[in-house]
């Protein structure tokens, strides 16, 4: 097995998909010649040919009202937004159309196209590269929204987004892209090459849409993260001794309730942590079913650790993202509660 | 001192308001048969002139002139004439069910009808329309089955789309129907994609989008007009001039000079005019489009020039905006009484067959109406089960909606 970087296991998700069913079709603004800003898509073009992954107008809507267009032809688009902060222009061609066809027309049309979108910050970024827009899509019905947290989930799941049937959000989180980022921004970032996760079988393989992992086994107290913020929730649990458990979401619309309920159950202690805004967060769906659900076997009230409610700043982005010594504190915050 | 010059932000009105003389002194209005009908490779910077006239084919008399003259037959007219007047008469039933408050909304066609019902003769089966909510034409000219529309329009137990759709927002893919959204101009961009998808696949079928004048202010027209001119995709781009957007009249969104149809000269994209209430000439340019698009050579854009004669919805009082009797002032006529006295002419048709027919597709619509309504209607009879509710967001139904459904009690 070849160890990849979580970029080059995009890249392979789209090839793999390409070589297997001809109606899959790559575009975006720089995907084709130049293989997209981040490379995600590089070499598609000269293997596949330039009407199967070509570059497109700078033109969100148009991105995705195409490929709306083409899915309903039969194809099966695979978009990429150059960053997620630009699907803004885009957001309606993905909430009211793609998300609805399927439902509106009674599945005589149905949208089996799916958005790639590099999200999250710590690569200074600035407002307008750093944003996490999860909660914008999972308030959405009829869309499936996944953010892996690793090279090879990546790969399993964007294989599997392909395939899905229905319209599937796909947050790439940038930081990782390269090399798993517990938050430590002065210390070198470790390469997938050195990491187990980036152990990622060359050919076809799928991992299931709607299943969360449990990435330590740990019976203190329950790190609900998804995406830059497992490896930064790991981390917390390592250095504060904390006897944790850490579930990467990896699928956030559809969720894996069970997996969280059995964990909470279990632990009676929850903190859950993203990198996007607290208020109106995914976060807060999460600690309304824990409460939901586990309410009987708290034994003090979940936390959440988020970024702040600002725009995300360029200067200071690591007081901005979570970074383990706030989870770590939550996490003795919880403990002590 | 020198004297300052304040400025001053110019609103565009409309000629006439309520209570004022109609005027449409401004549509210039070239005679039948005046414009040319170049070769379907043409240059587009060759024909500029086409986005600024307006293509006509039947003259005053009702007779059948020029270039584009001479396309179709008795047979193939007859059957044009027919489905305008079931569209009328679809229209006047299901407007008279909506007062009844058989269902909550409709919206007519009145005065456009042959924009659609002679644009769907044109495109061949396993083409794709991506239409508006005025375009019904479609698919009562592609025989879809009005019983069926009327289910829709009831949200009744057998509405194809379970009562979810808000009336008149119909989808058949079997008729080459993309299912209507409510948010305007959505659909232009996604046809365009679809046509690329089908060059993508080197397949032979074509796309055709639909706008209303009001709507191509949307930048999906616009990306539309990216997207199309850049792949050359094999689209006809359809603008429907009915001269108002609700109450806000064309200039609102066109400004005060050029056209719709020149909107894609600065693309490149082939553009012409075209009389929407002339049947002939309607089909004409759209079979000119659809050759174009077939042959490879990429998308076409026509504007039809029309008029909205009824209000724009259920919810609307045109009277408030716009004089009583401008529809009357309208220059074009009217498509039916048009195509009619064409056919009359020929000696193909007359007023006691006229009568006839219209006594039979009268006959034809109150039995769809009475079958329609035998499955229920919006507030009384048959209902798609709440089951349907939760059924068919995804391909395969997640948990959290299952347990919502049984929370609902299903
Ligand atoms: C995105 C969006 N904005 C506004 C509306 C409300 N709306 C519905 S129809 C309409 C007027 C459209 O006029 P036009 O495009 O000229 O079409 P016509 O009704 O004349 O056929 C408006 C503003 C909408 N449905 N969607």
């Amino acid at each position: 097995m070849a160890r990849m970087t979580m970029i080059e296991a995009v890249r392979s998700a789209m090839e793999v998909s390409m070589g297997r069913d001809d109606e899959v079709v790559v575009f975006g603004e720089d995907v084709g010649y130049f293989g997209g800003v981040f490379r995600a898509t590089q070499g598609l073009q000269a293997k596949y040919g330039k009407t199967r992954c070509f570059d497109a107008p700078i033109n969100e809507s148009g991105i995705l009202g195409t490929a709306i267009g083409m899915a309903a032809y039969g194809l099966k688009p695979c978009v990429e937004i150059q960053f997620a902060d630009y699907m803004y222009p885009a957001y309606d061609q993905i909430t009211q159309e793609a998300a609805r066809i399927r439902y509106r027309s009674n599945g005589d049309f149905t949208c089996p196209i799916v958005v790639r979108m590099p999200t999250g910050g710590g690569i200074f970024g600035g407002q307008t590269h750093s944003q996490s827009p999860e909660a914008l899509f999972t308030h959405v019905c009829g869309l499936k929204v996944i953010v892996p947290s690793n090279p090879y989930d990546a790969k399993g799941l964007l294989i599997a987004a392909i395939e899905d049937p229905d319209p599937v959000m796909f947050l790439e989180p940038k930081r990782l892209y390269n090399g798993p980022f517990d938050g430590h921004h002065e210390k070198p970032v470790t390469p997938w090459s050195k990491h187990e996760l980036g152990e990622v079988p060359e050919g076809h393989y799928t991992i299931p849409i709607g299943k969360a992992e449990i990435r330590r086994p740990g019976s203190a107290v329950t790190v609900v993260a998804y995406g830059t913020m497992v490896h930064v929730a790991l981390a917390a649990a390592e250095e504060t001794g904390i006897d944790a458990e850490v579930i990467d979401l990896r699928s956030l619309l559809p969720l894996d309730l069970d997996t969280i309920v059995q964990s909470v159950k279990k632990t009676g202690r929850c903190v859950v942590v993203h990198e996007a805004t607290l208020t109106s967060g995914f976060g807060g769906e999460v600690v309304s079913l824990v409460q939901e659900h586990c309410f009987y076997s708290l034994e003090a009230p979940v936390v959440r650790v988020t970024g702040w409610d600002t725009p995300y700043p360029h200067a200071q982005e690591w007081d901005y993202f979570p970074g383990p010594a706030r989870v770590g504190r939550a996490l003795q915050e919880v403990m002590e509660g | 001192m020198n004297e300052v010059a304040h400025l001053s932000l110019h609103v565009p009105e409309p000629a006439v308001r309520p209570g004022g003389q109609p005027d449409f002194s401004n549509v210039k209005i070239a005679k039948a048969g005046a414009v040319p009908r170049p070769a379907v490779d043409v240059a587009p910077e060759e024909i500029r002139d086409l986005a600024y006239s307006i293509i006509r084919v039947l003259n005053r008399d009702g007779e059948a002139v020029g270039p584009w003259a001479g396309l179709l037959s008795d047979e193939e007219l007859l059957t044009g004439l027919r489905n305008m007047m079931k569209l009328r008469a679809f229209d006047a039933r299901m407007l008279m069910a909506q007062r009844q408050g058989k269902t909550s909304f409709y919206m007519q066609h009145l005065g456009e009808e042959a924009v659609s019902c002679a644009f769907r003769k044109a495109l061949a089966k396993g083409d794709m329309n991506f239409p508006t909510y005025r375009q019904a034409g479609l698919l009562i000219a592609d025989d879809y089955p009005m019983v069926e529309m009327m289910n829709q329009i009831y949200s009744n137990e057998a509405d194809p789309l379970r009562g979810r759709q808000l009336p008149i927002m119909y989808s058949s893919k079997a008729h080459g129907f993309f299912t209507i959204s409510g948010n305007l101009a959505t659909q232009y961009v996604q046809a365009v994609g679809w046509a690329m998808a089908s060059a993508i696949r080197n397949d032979t079928k074509i796309a055709a989008a639909w706008i209303g004048d009001g709507s191509t202010a949307e930048s999906d027209f616009h990306s539309a007009l990216v997207f199309a001119s850049t792949y050359k995709a094999p689209v006809i781009l359809n603008i429907v001039n009915n001269q108002w957007a609700i109450s806000t009249f064309q200039g609102i969104a066109r400004g005060g000079s050029g056209t719709f149809a020149a909107r894609g000269l600065g693309f490149g994209i082939p553009a012409l005019r075209v009389d929407g209430n002339d049947y002939l000439a309607v089909h004409a340019v759209a079979k000119w489009a659809a050759e174009r698009a077939r042959r490879n050579l990429g998308p076409t854009l026509i504007e039809y020039v029309t008029y909205r004669v009824g209000a724009h919805s259920t919810s609307d009082d045109p009277s408030a905006y716009r004089p009583k009797t401008e529809s009357e002032a309208w220059p074009l006529g009217d498509p039916v009484l048009r195509l009619k006295k064409h056919l009359v002419l020929r000696g193909v048709w007359s007023e006691e067959r006229h009568a006839q027919a219209e006594a039979e597709i009268l006959d034809e619509v109150i039995q769809a109406q009475k079958q329609a309504e035998s499955h229920g209607t919006l507030h009384a009879g048959g209902k798609p089960s709440v089951r349907d509710i939760f059924e068919g967001v995804y391909a395969e139904m997640p948990a959290h909606i299952r347990r919502q459904r049984q929370k609902a009690g299903y």
